[in-house]
């Protein structure tokens, strides 16, 4: 069919038209194909094709053209690093440096130098053919001799199964020694064979693995064998049962994982309101300013963290160890010096003391606003805080807030013990209880003020290192806490760090358990509805002090 | 078909005639030509608007650098609303009445929007408004240079549920609790329907303004996700509680290629505050990326990294409508001979200027503009690479076709229509 005088570009256009018909019967495609050239540099003609179907296409006839170095071609691609010269349409990787791209061959494993960025364009992926390259590298990498490689690529398999490695995958699962590479493989082969073209037979095996299996992705296979596009009657039944004792384990998983989160955003409530329950609960200022605390807590986090992005970034773990303490020292001090300057002469006067502190909470958001500009600033995670573990069942418990959990309850304790056992916590109670007699006693009533509000202040900065975590460090942070933190001092009872405790972690808790129910809006509606109707019932909150303090 | 079109001219000539009048009157006075900025600059959404205040002055100084408009100096006015909507119903009146502008910039959120509106109206201004909105409006003193919802959700969700974007069938949608994100999810619902998606196949939830605990919601939209359908989630959360939430998104390990999110205000300047690494692959649909390579747009980096002299600084669509906006806004009033508000506004229909994608942005008769309509991927360096694009410009439709109240309504400024929301023409 081919006519004479062109005959070579002929055959080449017969290559890639069969390889795409090839690729697109993916089913076809044996895994073990021998290596050939011709079949790579197609492939790779068709990566750099503007269309992505081409695209996918030559993924596809990459993975099938058994070339060894394909697997490092695909996880560039995936990573975003393929790149081709524009020169001569060479496929290379590159990764990007301080003065260009440093480019390598990839098929003659050489590097050819550092190239200006004009010179190359990448290759652009997007999340379907993300999937499919993840697919391809299970494939590929199914005997990798790197176990976590094993466990990627039986990932991939996972979400986009190829029926046609079913063969490797079964031979790669028998050998495998890694428990948690061989759960996955099992995961994957289940999912292949659960399939409508696969045996009924092997669909039963397949119903039987995921019984035991927490992952959310057995829960869906699981489904669709329930449902009604499932043609055989005793898979149906299987299905059901199965996905029956999965979702009764889920549920229990969900529950906790539930706890999990109201513990989260009660850590969040009780660290922003320690401070308050300082500055408020135990010296009865109105602190309308104690958000921007926080704030200045945060934006010292960030301050920290360019320090060390600049200076030394290989120590970037150890940013928040320094930000803590220093946190602490700068809205301490400044607490100190709004308590000298403003608020000691305004003790007794509620009203005052409000609008004055709201006047520099004001103040202090504008001051930040100019100095660092109103947009967000980028605090990152450590390497320690980010990710998660998998409880299972798909539920997560993240790294960030499992320690903003430990670190709230460590700055609770570290308040409780400095009030109860020192000297200043003594001094600071016997103010607070009765000025006049520890005045006489010759305390220094001013100075333990100034010190109490410094504490109050420094404990929010701290906070405000802790919430930089998890949420935006703008000029706006403060703001989104003052609220919260009054609500969980009021309700837990004023002056009482054990109230403010359980009023935090109940409301954390209750506030989680409504929020599916009701919708994020409605549910703090509620929640506040809820307070109220309390506070009528027991005015001074769930922990009330007693005695003669009380009374004045 | 003669007949409107010398009808038309005609409304111009006297527009022109009039205008050239009080310009005149005006002009004794003073010699500048005062124009309104009406952008936050402290509160809750100075995160946003402030940029956008930086790029007008920076674009009316590139004019003045010009030689100014009508031989005369441009004055910038920049008053401070505060992110309080009351305030910005005064400040705009003090713009128009006291300052005498001749033309406002101004307004981020819908709220603030509907807040001056009743002012430009009774005073007879003229507002510029630069941010992708709800659409369902379309007021003979605003020109609406963002985006409607035809030109970034519609075609956004149609991405999603093409091969390309996965194939998605189920779709969670996710909005702070305002009046943008509920229109918006609204037209999207009746869209989906239309489509053949079922309402048990839709997911729909709102958050307060500056939501920050998202745990709940990223789990149950995984489980959502979990139930066999290629499932997306369309974000129209907005400014403070997107940074909270990629960062759960990825905590919990919400990986794209899985479960990809579209967002709508989510664009380069709030992308800054989070590391993106994890998020690559989640989508943003507008009209302008900082990343699309054409002359014109590079240009407009170098000069902004000029103006604010930080080379970090990132530019966003809000900042290329305003360019559109005012350039658009500067050849109506050289085209009219006066800044007269009712002589430029004949003068803006069909005005056009190459927009920063290298397209020619046409103003209609509707006040909305044509643009095209991108969608980009995030990067890891907080970039958007474009992955999809329309063939050319979309027109912005003021009143959704999926809403079926809103489908017989036509908004169209010129004779025989003159109508923001008529059935039919008023002449």
């Amino acid at each position: 069919m081919c006519q004479h005088h062109n005959l070579k570009l002929c055959r080449l256009f017969t290559t890639i038209s069969l390889i795409i018909l090839l690729a697109m019967l993916s089913g076809f495609i044996s895994f073990t194909a021998i290596a050939s050239p011709a079949e790579r540099d197609v492939a790779l003609a068709l990566l750099i094709e503007k269309s992505s179907k081409k695209r996918a296409a030559g993924v596809d006839a990459l993975a099938a053209s058994g070339d060894p170095a394909a697997a490092s071609i695909l996880a560039a691609m995936v990573d975003g690093d393929l790149f081709f010269q524009k020169s001569d349409n060479r496929v290379v990787i590159a990764k990007k440096q301080a003065d260009g791209y440093a480019v390598i061959d990839p098929i003659l494993n050489e590097a050819l130098g550092v190239l200006p960025s004009g010179d190359i364009k990448k290759i652009r992926v997007n999340n379907r053919l993300r999937r499919q390259i993840r697919g391809a590298l299970g494939g590929l990498n199914l005997s990798h001799s790197n176990a976590e490689t094993r466990l990627a690529a039986a990932y991939g398999l996972q979400k986009s199964p190829d029926p046609a490695l079913r063969p490797a995958l079964k031979s790669a699962f028998a050998k495998e020694a890694d428990t948690d590479v061989r759960t996955a493989m099992g995961m994957a082969l289940a999912v292949i064979d659960s399939r409508p073209e696969a045996a009924p037979k092997d669909r039963l095996v397949a119903i039987e693995l995921l019984t035991d299996s927490d992952s959310t992705e057995a829960r869906v296979i699981l489904t669709l064998l329930a449902g009604d596009t499932e043609k055989d009657a005793s898979v149906r039944a299987a299905a059901t049962i199965a996905l029956d004792t999965v979702e009764d384990r889920l549920f229990y998983f969900q529950t906790l994982g539930s706890i999990f989160q109201g513990l989260s955003l009660g850590s969040v409530l009780l660290l922003a309101a320690i401070g308050l329950a300082i500055t408020f609960g135990v010296m009865g200022v109105i602190n309308m300013a104690h958000g921007e605390m926080i704030m200045i807590g945060a934006y010292v986090t960030f301050m920290i963290q360019e320090v060390f992005r600049s200076f030394a970034p290989e120590y970037f773990g150890l940013s928040l160890a320094l930000a803590v303490p220093a946190g602490f020292v700068a809205s301490g001090a400044l607490g100190v010096v709004m308590e000298r300057s403003v608020i000691r002469w305004l003790y007794g006067r509620p009203l005052e003391t409000l609008l004055a502190t709201w006047g520099i909470s004001l103040i202090l958001q504008q001051a930040v606003r100019t100095v660092f500009g109103p947009t967000n600033q980028e605090v990152g995670n450590p390497e320690w805080m980010s990710g998660a573990v998998e409880l299972a069942g798909g539920v997560l418990l993240t790294y960030n807030r499992i320690w903003i959990i430990v670190f709230a309850l460590a700055v609770l304790a570290a308040v409780w013990a400095l009030i109860r056992f020192t000297s200043m916590g003594l001094e600071m109670r016997a103010v607070t209880q009765n000025r006049r007699m520890a005045n006489s006693m010759g305390i220094h009533s001013g100075r333990v003020d100034a010190l109490t509000f410094g504490l109050g202040s420094g404990v929010a900065g701290m906070a405000g290192v802790a919430l930089s975590q998890v949420d935006n460090v703008s000029p706006n942070l403060g703001q989104a806490y003052i609220i919260d933190s009054f609500m969980v001092v009021v309700f837990g009872g004023v002056g009482n760090l054990w109230g403010t405790l359980m009023g935090a972690f109940s409301l954390g808790i209750v506030n989680k358990f409504l929020e599916p129910v009701s919708g994020a809006v409605l549910g703090k509606i509620i929640v506040l509805v809820a307070i109220i109707l309390f506070i009528q019932k027991r005015p001074r909150g769930l922990f009330a002090l007693k005695g003669r303090a009380v009374e004045n | 078909m003669n007949k409107p079109s010398i009808g038309l001219r005609r409304l111009i000539q006297t527009g022109v005639f009039i205008g050239a009048l009080t310009a005149s009157v005006a002009g004794a006075a003073a010699d500048t030509i005062k124009v309104g900025i009406l952008h936050s600059l402290s509160g809750t959404m100075a995160i946003s608007e402030t940029t956008l205040k930086d790029a007008m002055l920076m674009l009316i100084d590139e004019q003045n650098k010009k030689g100014g408009l009508l031989g005369k100096r441009l004055e910038p006015v920049i008053v401070d609303p505060a992110s309080n909507w009351p305030l910005f119903a005064e400040k705009a009146r003090e713009l128009i009445s006291k300052d005498k502008v001749s033309a406002v910039f101004g307004c981020w959120t819908s709220v603030s929007r509907k807040s001056v509106l009743p002012v430009f109206e009774e005073l007879n201004g003229m507002l510029f408004y630069p941010v992708q909105y709800e659409g369902e409006e379309s007021s003979r003193n605003v020109f609406y240079t963002g985006a409607a919802p035809n030109q970034q959700a519609i075609p956004a969700v149609e991405y999603l549920m093409s091969e390309d974007g996965g194939g998605a069938t189920r779709f969670a949608l996710l909005g702070t609790d305002y009046v943008y994100p509920r229109t918006t999810n609204k037209i999207l619902r009746a869209f989906l329907n239309a489509k053949g998606v079922a309402d048990g196949d839709i997911m729909e939830e709102y958050t307060p303004f500056g939501h920050s605990d998202w745990q709940t919601i990223v789990s149950s939209v995984k489980a959502f996700a979990s139930e066999g359908k290629k499932t997306a989630v369309v974000s129209t959360i907005n400014g403070d509680a997107n940074v909270p939430f990629y960062k759960e998104l990825a905590n919990q390990g919400v990986k794209a290629e899985d479960l990809p999110v579209v967002a709508f205000s989510v664009g380069e300047e709030e992308l800054a505050g989070i590391d993106t690494a994890p998020l690559v692959g989640h989508l943003a649909a507008w009209n302008y990326f900082m990343s699309v390579e054409t002359p014109e747009n590079a240009e407009f980096i170098k000069k902004w990294h000029a103006f604010t002299k930080d080379e970090n600084r990132v530019t966003n669509d809000p900042m290329e409508a305003h360019y559109i906006g005012f350039k658009m806004w500067v050849q109506a009033v050289e085209q009219a001979g006066t800044t007269d508000v009712d002589a430029v506004r004949q003068a803006m229909y069909g005005q056009t200027v190459t927009s920063l994608t290298g397209t020619k942005a046409v103003m209609n008769v509707n006040h909305h503009l044509s643009k095209p309509v991108f969608i980009g991927e995030v990067q890891d360096d907080g970039q958007f690479e474009t992955v999809w694009q329309t063939e050319g410009p979309v027109i912005g439709d003021a009143w959704s076709d999926f809403i079926p109240e809103s489908k017989k309504l036509t908004a169209n400024w010129t004779y025989p229509w003159v109508c923001g929301n008529c059935e039919k023409p008023k002449f």
